[in-house]
């Protein structure tokens, strides 16, 4: 890419106009500490070895890349799912909670805090504090303490305290909200580990990293098994950390076609929706500036998704960027898109997705046509549907 | 001199401590908010504070954040609390204003329009929560074109490059954060207080204030012996959200401001 369009490293945690520090003056000494602490790990070798053995002995990287062949012949294209959910803890999210973990012992920090959504973060940072022997506690939105209650319970079994947030919508903002309250307050023992790559600078970049191993990944793989690049990578968007994870080392390859696609809940012309990308505007919230979904007095509106993971108004600032330079673009499906997209999978590949994910399935299924038979297409499976199992159920009217 | 320069000036040659107060603007009515504002001004408030309501305002505690629900349950917007400035200044010309909020709030409005019309409605300061000096040099250069100064925060965790790279861009008076956490948080130690406000007072001319955590009479006075103002905030609020008559609860604000003004004097 040249001129306009060309794609720039961060600089002072800016992507374009997007990113950037934007928090209470008490976090910014963490902020920078936690900035140079991250730089001075990229370069170093010890660090990376411990990074890459836990990846490989912990998680069970490589995660596979498979090829869907019944699939790919209902739909068209070579559809190929980069299957994050069959790392340890079901999804792309141990990734990050497995580096920033090891930052956290770095800084000799014997706490960690951490907000979820749909549970999978929590889930994934409370099994990394287990692991280290690190005292947890997770924010969650008590109306997502409700519908992701299995999450929930998982969360206790590894020994963490869930504590449910009241204030606000109730959902991923308000506990991101509450996390930061905690981390203003208890800033000297306790590191947050942020499970998307929003939030202030350096965490959009740093989670961008841990979850780029996806990306780098998919490219050895795509390259082995079809002997060339992907045509087109296909992942959700909400927080958008398993879209960068596998979009970022691809971003110089312009021939290779970037889609995120976002939570369209009920429609997007319904309002009641979460996506931020294709229908809100340019603001401040959780310390990074970036689309929001907002009114015109810049309060920031509840969002609707089917899935816990995608229900957020913001988005992080790389997106807004990758946007912005339109190397990436930003579609949306909706809920009852997402879920023929999670019944496909099930009864083509006998494979169960999350929510979250089969919105990027959805959207390869409303588009297919688009495609030629040798398109091939990677999906990041961002993570495996189990815990999703009693909010279909309950949509089938059944109770388990 | 601008209306805060002129307050302090008057504070310093009295050798008294300042009183700021916050009380969040439409909390519990949009009705409510003035005459409060004047109340506190009776009552012995130096400097006042009015929030402008977010929906998710990160920095505040349970009290704080209640408040911004009830505001913008009655549907208060940025223009709002203009128009609330005004209605005041209408009856009082003298007594400073500070907004306090969120810079979501002022990005929406535009930086520019909104420190235009924020000078013609008689704003005085403007704090933005999450708006650290790094972030700041759009709008502080918009307020400064319209003489609103643009305070900062310095809090416990502010380290001495930081302190200076602040102090460099400050101006109105400076906000010292007593305490590592939210609004209305339970653990003020006045001791670092009065060492961490001495430091900042060798690097600036300016005023320093005291927030976070002073909430009552004994509080004040601790804190205020070591500062040149302290700023209150939950307590107050509690008592705007307290389920009351307008009557009741102006009686109330007034009894409990005048008691932190003895405080600060006695």
């Amino acid at each position: 890419m040249d001129g306009a369009n060309r794609y720039d490293q961060p600089v002072n945690g800016h992507f374009g106009e997007h990113g950037g520090r934007f928090v209470a003056e008490t976090l910014m000494h963490a902020l920078e500490e936690l900035a140079a602490l991250y730089d001075s790990l990229a370069g170093d070798p010890v660090f990376q070895q411990e990074l890459a053995a836990d990846l490989k002995h912990y998680v069970g990287r490589p995660t596979p890349l498979y090829h869907a062949e019944r699939l790919s012949r209902e739909l068209g294209p070579q559809i190929f799912f980069k299957r994050e959910d069959l790392n340890h803890t079901g999804a792309h999210k141990v990734n990050n909670t497995i580096g920033q973990a090891l930052l956290a012992k770095r800084m000799g920090k014997p706490r960690v805090i951490a907000e979820t959504g749909a549970g999978q973060h929590g889930v994934a940072t409370a099994t990394v504090a287990a692991r280290l022997g690190l005292s947890c506690q997770v924010y969650m939105g008590a109306e997502d303490v409700k519908r992701q209650s299995l999450n929930v319970y998982r969360m206790k079994l590894l020994g963490a305290e869930v504590i449910p947030v009241h204030s606000g919508s109730r959902t991923l903002k308000d506990a991101m909200n509450e996390a930061m309250r905690d981390w203003v307050t208890n800033v000297d023992n306790t590191h947050y580990i942020i499970g998307t790559v929003a939030g202030p600078d350096p965490y959009p970049r740093l989670v961008r990293d841990f979850q780029s191993v996806i990306g780098k990944e998919t490219r050895i793989q795509c390259l082995e098994q079809v002997g060339r690049l992907p045509d087109t990578l296909v992942a959700c968007v909400g927080g958008g950390s398993n879209a960068i994870g596998l979009f970022h080392p691809f971003i110089d390859d312009t021939d290779v076609r970037l889609v995120g696609v976002e939570a369209g809940g009920l429609g997007l012309d319904t309002g009641r929706h979460a996506a931020p990308l294709n229908a809100g505007r340019v603001g401040v919230l959780h310390g990074n500036r970036t689309y929001l979904m907002q009114d015109d007095d810049g309060q920031i509106i509840e969002t609707h998704s089917i899935s816990a993971g995608l229900d957020y108004p913001g988005v992080g600032p790389e997106h807004a960027y990758l946007k912005d330079l339109q190397r990436a673009e930003y579609a949306a499906v909706t809920d009852d898109e997402a879920m023929a997209a999670f019944r496909l999978l099930n009864h083509t590949e006998g494979i169960m997705p999350a929510l979250e994910s089969s919105h990027a399935l959805a959207w390869v299924v409303r588009e297919a046509a688009g495609f030629d038979d040798d398109d091939v297409v990677v999906i990041n499976l961002s993570g495996r549907g189990d815990k999703d199992i009693l909010t279909v159920a309950a949509l089938d009217g059944i109770e388990i | 001199m601008s209306r805060l320069g002129r307050r302090f000036a008057a504070l310093s040659a009295a050798n008294r401590t300042a009183l700021t107060t916050f009380i969040t603007a439409g909390d519990p009515t949009l009705a409510a908010t003035v005459p409060a504002l004047h109340q506190l001004v009776a009552s012995g408030a130096d400097v006042l504070e009015l929030g402008i309501p977010f929906s998710d305002p990160e920095a505040e505690g349970p009290a704080i954040q209640a408040s911004s629900e009830r505001g913008l349950a009655n549907g208060i917007r940025l223009t709002t609390c203009l128009d609330m400035v005004r209605e005041f200044r209408a009856r009082d010309d003298e007594t400073p204003i500070v907004l306090m909020g969120y810079l979501n709030s002022v990005l929406a409005m535009g930086e520019a329009v909104f420190a235009r019309a924020a000078s013609d409605a008689g704003v005085d300061g403007l704090i933005m929560v999450n708006l650290p000096p790094e972030e700041a040099q759009t709008l502080k250069c918009e307020l400064d074109r319209a003489d609103i100064d643009l305070i900062f925060l310095v809090a416990p965790t502010t380290t001495d490059a930081r302190l200076v790279k602040i102090l460099g861009r400050a101006s109105g008076f400076v906000y010292y954060v007593s305490l590592k956490g939210i609004t209305g948080a339970n653990h003020l130690d006045v001791r670092a207080v009065a060492e961490r406000v001495a430091k900042i007072k060798a690097h600036t001319d300016l005023p320093v204030q005291v927030g976070f955590g002073i909430k009552d009479a004994a509080s004040a006075r601790a804190v205020g012996q070591h500062a040149d103002g302290v700023v209150i905030g939950s307590a107050l609020v509690t008592t705007m959200g307290s389920e009351v008559d307008d009557e009741a609860r102006l009686i109330r604000l007034g009894e409990q401001t005048l008691a932190l003004r003895q405080a600060l004097d006695g």
